[in-house]
């Protein structure tokens, strides 16, 4: 199989094939991770740029060591030193970018439909790092393969996503990208943070995390963002955490040798206890590890793959 | 001076009338509607196999003039209008300055009369400076034209300033028009709530934003005995609060548009800033609702809700484009597509755009009576065209209709005995 999207904008127009020959790409390229020099030429002379307008530590770093690992030449932008704090509208941002002929921008934006946005008024290659309530394509990749690495496959699998569904991205990729691999997603939260009609999205919905993490294969815990408590959705990170938490002795629910994940950052003692993030169960660092050598696959098959071999 | 229109279906529902006639206009005025007049001294029209009807009215419209002229104008906005069959049209006060006091009602009309292509009718506000806290002087804006009150896009947050403003208005018997929305349950809310806002990882705006707000308006209206004219209704709900209020007795209308009743939440598919209106599109059921109230008379009229907007103001991410499309180009076709689809027959569709707005803002236009002034529109309701924003004499381009494949125009639009526009 070849595989060379122009775009990865989100995994919902992916087929599962497509999704597996993503993964197993990152197969091949994780071993590069861990050598002496963690540089190969693939991308040499392919111009990427990291075009961040929200804040992001783990995705932007992993994007950018996943380019330069390539031995592309990746440029960082983000919102605070570009020019949108004068005005600047997206498209003439990404306009003036492009007349610097990059090959790739990895965007990642606040408002969803910005990766679709800039894909239908660019000529170069988009690459969603995330998009509002949307997509995150590379976390739920990332996921997908974590999942393989400790499971041997996600056919037949259960995973619980708990938290604030709602305005999650993660979310909403992991539930195409796992439910076209053959898990079953289970999803849970308080009612305010369950978008309506989010089974639709193939997942099963929850308002209890003891059920919802019943005999579950995997565990996704979602970061609850601090300044949401005391709004209209929860009454206070107290309350959440003592309903909505996961413990160890909720963990115990769960299949025994189930995996405990989390995309970060953390909320120590909100959502997840310290206990379960540094407990035997999780592997929270190993998605960060494995998040370089997806967004490799990504960066290495948009560029156009093995063709770039032949030329 | 003298004009015939010979040989045309004439339909005017307020007579009752579906019939081949010819119409004689002297003077702008409607002087005689029979089967065969020769008058060999009138400019002649041709009809034949054509519909003849009152000149269309949309009582919901933003024409931007004054302080938005980049978006529209008056010139623009009635160019467009009579392009439309659109003779008659009310304009919402949301311009800048807003239209709460006498001299910019007066020159919205002064405007509109010496260099526009269509009857503008003023819409005032309600509060001062749609501030929502003080009565805007609507004893002096309705002597001064204002056909009835509205605070549009920015709805009356106090029920007690809302109750004063149904007794106030009914004082000089003016309705209230009502944006029926709950801003508190919108939030920053961009399209209808439901799976594709989920999916597409948009706010959602409920269904219950437009229906609590709609029911404390008609209860409002049934409290004070004042007159209620309800915007754009686009929920099942809403259609049916309107329904039971009528029933009861309370003195409340309403309008639909006709994107409510073409399009679903569906067309925001691909972020689409052009579906992107306030109220949003909803789904398939309350579309059902919508055409199922236009065709038992629950809902009064059809208006377009036309709200231009600057191309640069819709090239954006969607949750910062603005909301609104243009509608005056579009409304005929889209409306007799309700006939084609049998929600309506063309009586029915006529009336919707003539006497029964005309009947809710007060204006004695809508009719083909003799003696009435001469808006008139003749239609070809079969001529196909496609919709292409570019040829738009509106200075908005904002459709989601662009490229549609659309049925039926007028040929030439008539303003008391004048042509303003013919194709």
């Amino acid at each position: 199989m070849s595989f060379n999207p122009k775009h990865i904008l989100g995994i919902k127009d992916l087929s599962a094939d497509e999704i597996t020959f993503i993964l197993e790409t990152a197969d091949s390229f994780k071993e590069i991770n861990t050598r002496q020099i963690k540089k190969v030429p693939t991308l040499r002379g392919k111009t990427i740029v990291n075009l961040f307008f929200e804040a992001s530590t783990r995705t932007r770093t992993s994007f950018e060591i996943a380019g330069k690992r390539l031995s592309a030449d990746t440029v960082n932008i983000s919102a605070s030193s570009s020019s949108v704090v004068k005005g600047e509208t997206l498209e003439d941002t990404a306009q003036n970018i492009e007349a610097m002929h990059p090959d790739i921008i990895v965007m990642r934006h606040s408002a969803s439909g910005a990766c679709d946005y800039l894909a239908q008024r660019l000529a170069c290659s988009v690459v969603n790092a995330g998009d509002g309530t949307h997509e995150h394509p590379s976390q739920a990749l990332l996921d997908a393969f974590t999942i393989r690495q400790h499971k041997g496959s996600c056919a037949g699998l259960t995973v619980t996503i708990a938290g604030d569904i709602t305005h999650s991205r993660v979310v909403r990729s992991n539930i195409y990208c796992l439910t076209k691999l053959g898990a079953k997603v289970r999803i849970v939260g308080p009612r305010t943070m369950v978008p309506p009609g989010i089974q639709q999205l193939g997942c099963e919905v929850f308002y209890n995390l003891e059920e919802a993490i019943k005999d579950a294969d995997v565990i996704m815990m979602l970061r609850i963002q601090r300044e949401r408590q005391g709004k209209t959705l929860i009454p206070s990170l107290r309350e959440y955490s003592r309903f909505f938490g996961l413990n160890e002795q909720r963990l115990k629910l769960a299949k025994p040798d189930a995996i405990v994940m989390h995309p970060g950052p953390m909320n120590r003692g909100v959502e997840i206890a310290s206990a379960v993030a540094d407990g035997a169960q999780n592997v929270i660092l190993d998605q960060v590890e494995n998040g370089v050598a997806v967004r490799m696959a990504l960066l290495y098959l948009v560029a156009g793959g093995d063709k770039l071999q032949e030329n | 001076m003298k004009l015939i229109i010979k040989a045309g279906r004439v339909i005017d529902p307020a007579n009752g009338l579906d019939a081949v006639r010819d119409i004689l206009v002297e003077d702008g005025v409607i002087v005689q509607v029979t089967e065969s007049i020769s008058a060999e001294d009138a400019e002649s029209v041709d009809a034949t196999g054509k519909l003849v009807v009152p000149g269309l009215i949309d009582i919901h419209t933003h024409l931007r003039d004054p302080g938005f002229e980049y978006k529209e104008d008056i010139i623009s906005g009635t160019r467009a209008a009579a392009a439309g069959g659109v003779t008659s049209l009310a304009c919402m006060p949301n311009t800048a300055p807003v239209n709460d006091t006498l001299a910019v009602t007066r020159y919205i009309i002064d405007k509109a009369k010496t260099e526009g292509s269509a009857n503008v009718f003023p819409v005032g506000c309600i509060s001062h400076g749609m501030q929502g806290e003080v009565l805007a002087e609507m004893g002096e804006l309705k002597a001064g034209g204002c056909v009835a009150f509205s605070d549009d896009g920015k709805p009356v947050v106090s029920s007690e300033l809302m109750r004063r403003a149904f007794e106030y208005a009914d004082t000089f018997d003016a309705p209230l028009i009502s944006h029926a929305e709950d801003k508190s349950l919108v939030g920053e809310g961009c399209m209808n709530e439901g799976p594709i806002a989920t999916e597409l990882g948009l706010k959602g705006i409920p269904w219950v934003a437009e229906d609590a707000a709609t029911a404390r308006d008609i209860m409002l209206a049934e409290f004070t005995g004042g007159r209620l004219h309800v915007a754009h209704v686009s929920t099942k709900g809403s259609v049916e609060l309107v329904r039971q209020a009528k029933a009861r007795g309370v003195r409340v209308t309403c309008e639909a548009t006709p994107h409510h009743f073409m399009l679903t939440e569906e067309a925001v598919r691909g972020y689409d800033t052009n579906a992107k209106m306030n109220p949003p599109l909803r789904n398939s059921i309350d579309l059902a609702a919508v055409r199922a109230g236009l065709a038992d008379g629950t809902i009064d009229a059809i208006a377009t809700d036309h709200a231009p907007h600057h191309y640069d103001e819709k090239n954006v991410e969607f949750n910062l484009a603005l909301n609104g499309i243009v509608g005056l180009e579009t409304l005929l076709p889209l409306a007799l597509q309700l006939v084609r689809d049998g929600v309506l027959d063309l009586s029915q569709a006529v009336a919707l755009m003539t006497c029964r707005p005309a009947a809710i803002i007060g204006v004695n236009r809508g009719t083909l009576s003799v003696g009435a002034i001469a808006d008139i529109a003749v239609i070809d309701p079969d001529l196909e065209w496609t919709v292409e924003p570019n040829m738009f004499y509106s200075k908005g381009r904002n459709t989601p209709f662009a490229g549609l494949s659309v049925r039926g125009a007028a040929l030439k639009t008539i303003l008391a005995g004048r042509v303003v526009f013919s194709r």
